[in-house]
């Protein structure tokens, strides 16, 4: 008799603390095939650690409740027509509370429409085109530095390094490389480089040949773009292929994957604008420390983070930071304190544009710029080094 | 003439329910799957006054749709026109652009005239993806204010339904007047025998061109509805391939040559594609089971499901027709 | 070297390959009067043949060309029972879109497989240089197994008896069949040497660019142009309008965006559809 009370009595807390334990759900979509699977992937293993580690922590905490954060999560298969169509339903049916954005600016954009028309806020990462902002949004918050911010530190590396450069910029005709490259080539005519030749080439493009015949004809002796992995990744092999021999390299997002070293000596020497590293020093206000992160990363993934990791665990950070702050779920105390966080995490500074003109640009977090070299064991590795100040290893320049 | 067929009648019908069923209970999750029906049948239906009536196999039907996507949603998002006049000039546009290349291709027969065709919508893609003033390849985009005019961004999601929901019928009751008048039945004797047409009188060449520019209308002003409800459109979305191919799996699977068919294929696509895009499983097959299906009915039932059902029930093609 | 040089021969190599995948669409058409649309997946599937055994066999790429065309025969012959062999002689319609239904369930088996992320062949070979340009080893073998390929195919229909009797079907099939030739096998046959040859030309384009299940789209977008320019029927003359093609593209690209060039093409295409629709190198006798 005792024994049936006890386990009664028993039944009802563990039931008490079920109902108590209320639940959270964060709907995104990612893209687990087509062209931005690599970057994707490795932005959603940054939600999830950062989800495991809260969940496993005892939730977030808001309001006097706990709440343990669930995912709801589909394939856009790297296709905007499918993200409207999933973030539509991640709204309407899986109810998500907050949304994250998939990877990639013009995904992100899309997915945009869909959540501003249902009011419901959203943590862009992964995304640096400042366009998506500047469209009337009242609930969006950008995590990365905007795509103006990308080659400026490229650039004065190599106008420190050498003046009279010739740059070639070969970009993807897409949203994010656009919005990287034209404020570029305005800073590095602005500097005194000198621009000899320029081409957007259209998305999906894997034969190289005709523009870097191009290339190779104006005399440049530095190139940048690229666009996301896979365009990245075959400029680098065509140009390690066609024995370009450029001095210097720097081509966006692809080389920050731990998977540029399946390139060899063709992603030698590739300098890369990343949002954030490794080396980078930080003092982080909550969440974990560098180092922290880093570790906790590499023991469960068995690889690097790469910025995309760092984004999206510091997307969830920071909304878990804004929820417990308002102190309750409800979008519009939560975007609130968003509108006016200026917080410092390992991943850096971020703060958020509180006006209706941009509302939700980025405008407290800075860029480094990386360059893949061989340590003393001969083993690729990412160094950073630019801006000077933070620097691990010195720019090698020239390249070849 | 056509308001004494009983199939008009069903048509109307068939749009009040569109229109009443999400409005009950505001269920803006089946909205949304009824609207991708409701444009699958004006893709399919216009599709069907080339291929069905005509004979001339349209594979790049899909560029009516996205060019007027794009003349749509320029105007009224960067030349701030009203929504329902930029969808009308948009439809008005793309038409006349269909006449002019219809001069061009209609002179080609069978195969080549499909090939043609094909290689037009690689050519608009590849254009517009040049072209400064709509976006290059990065596209166009609204910007959340333009749903002010009208009346917000949830009002303005139902006033497109409803537009596109008018559009269908259209569609629908253009095809039952064609088919039951003198233009429709030079457009079938061309596709019976263009030469024997031609022998006996049929204006050949601008039956041709009319019907073309005609199919191109209202998917047009479709496009312009649809791309300013999701809000941008870009060339890979705007012109893609697969959809212009699908609009013949649907168009096949109904039944060409019907009006019936060019609805009850695609709405029955419609919700087989929908079903198999989110079961996690099944997602990758839904090509191959579009695939399986054309192919079962080219070999076997080139009529379609409609043919079918007059093969079954010889009557009922006096109402759906 | 100049650079408009360098481009042209760049694009003269790619454009053997261009040929080579254009061949096996214009045999099939002039042949049965086929327009094979399966002709898109059958390349990608040669560039994921040649994938496969390429990591599981690490050996030189260009060996393994074999077993991938040897492979590609076999296929053709399945696929030409499964969906052509019924709609020969009936509407063109008809075959266009069974081999339609057929390349539809090709790359949505392909993408169960492979899903559409991209891949690559990682097998390179030391490229020529001349001054600062650099023709890579990849491609000047892809352009020499073209031309190999093709000779290969002239070789067997002028000089065998089985290439005959695909010439006699192809001219003439009631004449033919008179003569004894079984048309049933003819068709088989060719149609399965169709595919092989696309993909051999899938398998090579691997070698050089990343590619997914959909990458064989553009190439059978350019078999077309190349195939009309050629006129139907007459193989070799594919190649030769393949590698104009491809002379034509580096021709023109160091004056103007890369990104003109597919509608340049395809301008050409509609011109040549309706200004020369048995080709631009008729011959006067008929």
């Amino acid at each position: 008799m005792k024994r049936l009370t006890l386990l009664a009595l028993a039944a009802i807390v563990l039931l008490a603390a079920a109902a108590f334990a209320q639940t959270i759900t964060v709907g995104f979509t990612m893209s687990k095939t087509g062209a931005y699977t690599v970057d994707s992937m490795e932005q959603y293993r940054g939600f999830e650690m950062w989800r495991d580690q809260v969940n496993a922590a005892g939730g977030i905490k808001a309001g006097g409740k706990s709440y343990q954060i669930k995912f709801a999560s589909y394939d856009d298969e790297s296709n905007s027509k499918r993200v409207q169509q999933l973030y539509t339903r991640l709204i309407l049916e899986d109810k998500a509370d907050f949304l994250f954005s998939p990877y990639s600016s013009p995904l992100t954009t899309n997915a945009s429409i869909v959540t501003e028309q249902n009011a419901k806020v959203m943590l862009t990462t992964g995304a640096a085109d400042e366009k998506t902002y500047k469209l009337g949004n009242n609930l969006l918050f950008q995590m990365f530095a905007p795509g103006g911010e990308y080659l400026k530190g490229a650039l004065d590396a190599l106008k420190a390094k050498d003046a009279k450069a010739t740059v070639a910029f070969v970009y993807e005709d897409a949203a994010f490389s656009v919005a990287v490259v034209k404020p570029a080539m305005a800073y590095a005519q602005q500097i005194g480089l000198s621009v000899v030749f320029s081409e957007a080439y259209a998305p999906a493009t894997t034969d190289f040949s005709a523009i870097l015949d191009k290339v190779i004809s104006s005399g440049a002796t530095v190139l940048m773009g690229g666009g996301h992995y896979p365009d990245g990744s075959t400029l680098a092999r065509q140009l390690g292929a066609r024995k370009a021999n450029l001095k210097m390299v720097t081509l966006l997002v692809a080389p920050d994957s731990p998977q540029w070293t399946e390139l060899g000596d063709a992603g030698l020497g590739v300098t890369v604008p990343s949002q954030w590293e490794p080396q980078v020093v930080s003092k982080p206000q909550f969440g974990p420390t560098v180092a922290q992160f880093v570790k906790d990363y590499e023991a469960k993934y068995k690889t690097e983070a790469s910025y995309e990791s760092a984004g999206g665990y510091a997307a969830g950070l920071i909304l878990q930071h804004a929820i417990e702050q308002a102190g309750s779920i409800d979008s519009g105390k939560v975007a609130a304190v968003l509108n006016s966080m200026d917080v410092t995490t390992f991943y850096g500074r971020t703060k958020f544009s509180p006006n209706a003109a941009d509302h939700g640009l980025q405008v407290g977090h800075t860029m480094v710029i990386a360059q893949w070299q061989k340590d003393k064991s001969g083993k690729m590795v990412k160094q950073v080094v630019w801006p000077v100040a933070g620097k691990s290893a010195d720019l090698k320049y020239p390249i070849h | 003439m056509t308001m004494r067929r009983p199939l008009f009648w069903l048509i109307l019908i068939t749009a009040g329910v569109f229109a009443y069923l999400p409005l009950r209970g505001n269920n803006i999750s089946l909205r949304e799957d009824l609207i991708l029906v409701a444009v699958a049948i004006i893709l399919a239906s216009n599709l069907n006054l080339m291929i069905g009536y005509t004979g001339y196999v349209n594979f790049g039907h899909i560029v009516f749709y996205g060019l007027g996507g794009y003349v749509g949603l320029y105007l009224a998002t960067v030349r701030n026109w009203n929504l329902v006049v930029a969808a009308l000039a948009a439809g008005l546009a793309v038409s006349l652009f269909a006449f002019l290349l219809g001069l061009a291709i209609l002179r080609l027969r069978g195969a080549y005239f499909a090939l043609a065709t094909i290689g037009v919508l690689v050519a608009v893609q590849a254009f517009v993806s040049n072209f400064d003033p709509w976006g290059r390849s990065t596209g166009l985009y609204v910007e959340f204010t333009s749903y002010e005019s009208l009346g917000g961004p949830v009002r303005a999601l139902w006033i497109t339904y409803f537009l596109v929901i008018g559009l269908m019928a259209l569609s629908m009751i253009l095809s039952l007047s064609i088919k039951i008048s003198k233009f429709g039945l030079g457009l079938f004797a061309i596709r019976e025998d263009e030469d024997a047409a031609l022998v006996l009188g049929v204006n050949t060449t601008m039956y041709k061109s009319i019907v073309f520019s005609v199919s191109a209308f209202l998917p047009a002003v479709a496009g312009a509805l649809m791309f300013f409800k999701n809000g941008m459109i870009d060339p890979s979305i705007a012109f893609e391939f697969m959809l212009s191919l699908e609009g013949i799996v649907m168009l096949m699977l109904g039944g060409q040559g019907t009006v019936v068919g060019a609805a009850l294929g695609p709405g029955l696509y419609e919700r087989l594609r929908a079903y198999l895009l989110t079961s996690p499983k099944l997602s990758n097959f839904h090509l191959v089971i579009a695939g399986g299906l054309l192919l079962l009915v080219v070999l076997f039932a080139p009529g379609g499901l409609i043919g079918w059902l007059y093969r079954l029930v010889p009557r009922s093609s006096e109402v759906m027709e | 070297m100049s650079g408009i040089l360098a481009s042209m021969i760049d694009g003269l190599l790619v454009g053997s390959v261009y040929g080579l995948a254009a061949m096996g669409l214009s045999l099939i058409w002039g042949v049965m009067d086929v327009i094979n649309l399966t002709h898109g997946s059958m390349i990608a599937l040669g560039m994921f043949g040649l994938y496969e055994l390429f990591i599981h066999i690490h050996t030189n790429a260009y060996f393994l060309l074999i077993p991938v065309i040897a492979g590609g025969f076999v296929l053709g012959i399945v696929v030409y029972w499964i969906s052509v062999h019924w709609v020969v002689g009936r509407s063109q319609l008809m075959s266009l879109l069974s081999t339609f239904a057929v390349n539809m369930m090709v790359i949505g088996i392909g993408t169960a497989i492979w899903s559409t992320s991209p891949y690559n062949v990682n097998f390179s070979l030391e490229g020529i240089s001349v001054g600062k340009y650099t023709f890579t080893g990849n491609h000047i073998a892809a352009a020499t197994s073209a031309v190999v390929i093709a000779l290969a195919l002239e070789l067997f229909l002028y000089r065998t008896r089985p290439g005959k009797a695909i010439r006699a079907i192809a001219d003439n099939r009631e004449a033919a069949e008179l003569m004894g030739i079984s048309s049933v096998a003819v068709l088989t046959i060719a149609f399965g040497i169709g595919i092989a040859l696309a993909i051999s030309s899938g398998a090579l384009v691997s070698t050089l660019f990343p590619f997914t299940i959909l990458s064989g789209a553009t190439y059978q977008m350019k078999s077309f142009v190349v195939t009309v320019l050629a006129g139907l029927g007459k193989p070799f003359g594919a190649l030769v309008a393949g590698v104009l093609l491809g002379l034509l593209e580096g021709a023109v690209t160091p004056f103007i965006a890369v990104s003109w060039i597919p509608l340049i093409e395809f301008g050409l295409f509609v011109v040549v559809l309706i200004a020369f629709p048995k080709g631009i190198f008729v011959r006067a006798s008929a």
